[in-house]
């Protein structure tokens, strides 16, 4: 009596990693496995180099390489050109079939596009906002660059198999308040560490109410928590998705009714408001209500967090009809190549330059602080990005506020940070 | 053994302070990320580091990007080994790849100021100092064979030789 003989129920990851590794395991364990897909981006001129030192002349699978240039795109400068180059020549002599040049494209949103991102694999990339692919029920961790190269050459990682959080959502969100709000909200309440090494599940009757767009957030801003992986279930929503996406038959799978959480917390939607995160820390976050007035040089709207069509769409009901206000400049970025199609052809982004925005080519654009307005000191930028450390963006004397597009488009055209609410 | 000298910083020291995002994609030599090393948070830390030195901070060490520099600075700048409450995930990961010692002592950090003289005793996992003698806690064996191989680069190396 009392002695459970049957082993207590899975989480996802436990599942996932389990099935790859080929045998029951659980929370804390270290297991190797052979990832489904191994990503990269620009960064992967670095990982050459590493791959090169192994001695070794051929990658293991490089079916299995995905590699998307996407963080100067186009090349800025000679050593950026360079950089690019050694990848084209290292993806046609390794005969890497997957590889997506300077019109695709943020690798966090062609991925999932292009039917990569799938329930059940596992997907480790050399960049920290791999965890993304969990919106599709996918575990998918971020990596470094040795490790990067080094599973080029061995087809193999080792991976602790992560504590799971539950954040249980229930309500509905109020007109004017977006997947990024409960995401900033969650860090604020909790800190930049809530997560560390663990895994992130977003469940609760409302968790199914997100549009695949919103998980992509959630799962992407899961980063921001310090978590190894974020997570939907997948549902209807996810395969009505991957109809036509998929490259690949999968498996859904899902956590276990009696798996075993680190922690459990709930959230009530109906309750959140506009939330926005203030210099210099993803986590010092107050209600945008809080910080209304504060007067800004430029509004950033895209990148792997909020670059989506239903994004830029939410912008564009703001300026559609208004004027970016005199003082700022607005830079809008596609998350891809996909979305910049889709949003031409729905009008949004007619509206945003219309409206006096600048629309650039996919990609990470000026988030990482490499290229395409960067900031000089002193200056204030509101982007609809995910972090906002000291000096990410220019000079390290300027500021960065990070919030919804609803926040961006109404902060645009007031010129100062502004409720979206105010705007509808 | 070896001693050094210790660089006291706070809670969510991120990836951007450690190694600036704007010298990322400039492919650098060790010594020149070195120069670089901390340069948004501490401007003196990269010219009075010694080989040796130890950095402390608290919670959640190195969050923010993915980027290797972050923890490769470090290894270049001569820090024996970082010392945290706590590391963010990936750091955690690039730095045992790379070899770099990242440590998890809450008792050094509770006791330590800046500029106090350590010792870092990996074999007993110990670090001493005039304010007293603090246990770490060891890195896990499915780990240690990478450390102890000097980063998974050499230790992958090995392992496709033997194939």
């Amino acid at each position: 009596m009392g002695v459970r003989e049957a082993p207590l129920g899975k989480t996802f990851s436990e599942k996932i990693l389990g099935r790859k590794a080929g045998k029951d395991v659980q929370a804390g364990e270290v297991v190797s496995v052979s990832p489904d897909y191994i990503l990269s981006h620009d960064n992967s001129a670095a990982i050459i180099k590493e791959f090169q030192k192994l001695g070794v002349a051929k990658v293991r699978a490089p079916g299995k390489i995905v590699i998307v240039l996407d963080h100067i795109v186009p090349a800025a400068d000679e050593k950026y050109a360079q950089n690019h180059k050694s990848i084209r020549e290292f993806v046609a002599a390794q005969g890497i079939p997957n590889f997506f040049d300077i019109n695709a494209g943020i690798c966090h949103q062609v991925l999932p596009e292009q039917g990569f991102a799938l329930p059940g694999l596992v997907i480790v990339g050399s960049d920290s906002h791999t965890p993304s692919y969990g919106a599709l029920g996918a575990f998918a961790a971020g990596i470094g660059r040795t490790e990067t190269a080094c599973t080029w050459a061995t087809d193999e990682i080792w991976l602790r198999v992560p504590e799971t959080m539950r954040i249980d959502l229930s309500g509905r969100m109020r007109p004017g308040v977006f997947a990024k709000d409960l995401s900033l909200k969650l860090i604020g309440d909790r800190g930049a560490e809530m997560a560390n090494y663990k895994a992130v599940e977003f469940a609760g009757s409302a968790a199914g109410d997100f549009s695949v767009g919103a998980r992509l957030t959630l799962a992407n801003m899961s980063a921001e928590m310090g978590a190894k992986n974020g997570y939907f279930a997948p549902d209807g929503k996810t395969l009505e998705w991957l109809e036509g996406r998929a490259r690949a038959p999968f498996t859904a799978v899902a956590s276990d009714p009696d798996a075993s959480y680190e922690s459990v917390l709930a959230y009530d939607l109906a309750a959140l408001e506009p939330q926005i995160a203030c210099p210099h820390t993803v986590d010092n976050v107050k209600p945008v209500s809080a910080v209304a007035g504060k007067r800004v040089d430029q509004v950033l709207i895209g990148t792997c967090t909020n670059g989506r069509l239903e994004d830029l769409e939410a912008a564009a009901a703001i300026l559609r009809g208004r004027k970016v206000h005199p003082s700022v400049r607005v830079l809008v970025i596609p998350a891809s190549w996909q979305v910049y199609r889709e949003a031409l052809a729905s009008g949004a982004l007619a509206a945003l330059v219309e409206a006096g925005c600048v629309v650039l080519n996919s990609g990470c654009g000026p988030c990482l602080g490499a290229h395409e307005g960067l900031m000089a000191a002193g200056e204030v930028c509101l982007s609809t990005s995910n972090r906002n450390f000291r000096g990410r963006m220019g000079h390290r004397d300027s500021e960065i506020y990070l919030a919804s597009p609803a926040t961006a488009a109404a902060t645009a055209v007031a010129g100062e940070i502004a409720d979206p609410r105010e705007f509808s | 053994m070896s001693q050094g000298k210790v660089w006291k910083y706070g809670d969510n020291v991120n990836t951007d302070v450690i190694f600036p995002g704007r010298y990322t994609y400039q492919i650098m030599t060790p010594e020149e990320m070195a120069g670089h090393a901390m340069e948004d948070l501490d401007p003196a830390f990269a010219a009075g580091v010694k080989p040796g030195d130890v950095v402390l901070a608290g919670k959640n060490f190195g969050c923010g990007s993915s980027r290797e520099q972050a923890a490769a600075c470090l290894k270049a700048a001569g820090v024996q080994a970082v010392v945290a409450r706590s590391f963010a995930r990936i750091y955690f990961r690039n730095a045992i790849n790379l070899g770099l010692a990242v440590l998890q002592c809450d008792g050094a950090v509770d006791a330590l100021e800046n500029g106090d003289e350590v010792d870092v005793d990996f074999a007993r996992g110990e670090i001493r100092s005039a304010r007293g003698t603090f246990r770490f806690l060891p890195l896990p064996d499915s780990v240690l064979g990478i450390i102890e191989a000097g980063g998974l680069l050499e230790y992958t190396k090995k392992k496709l030789a033997k194939e």
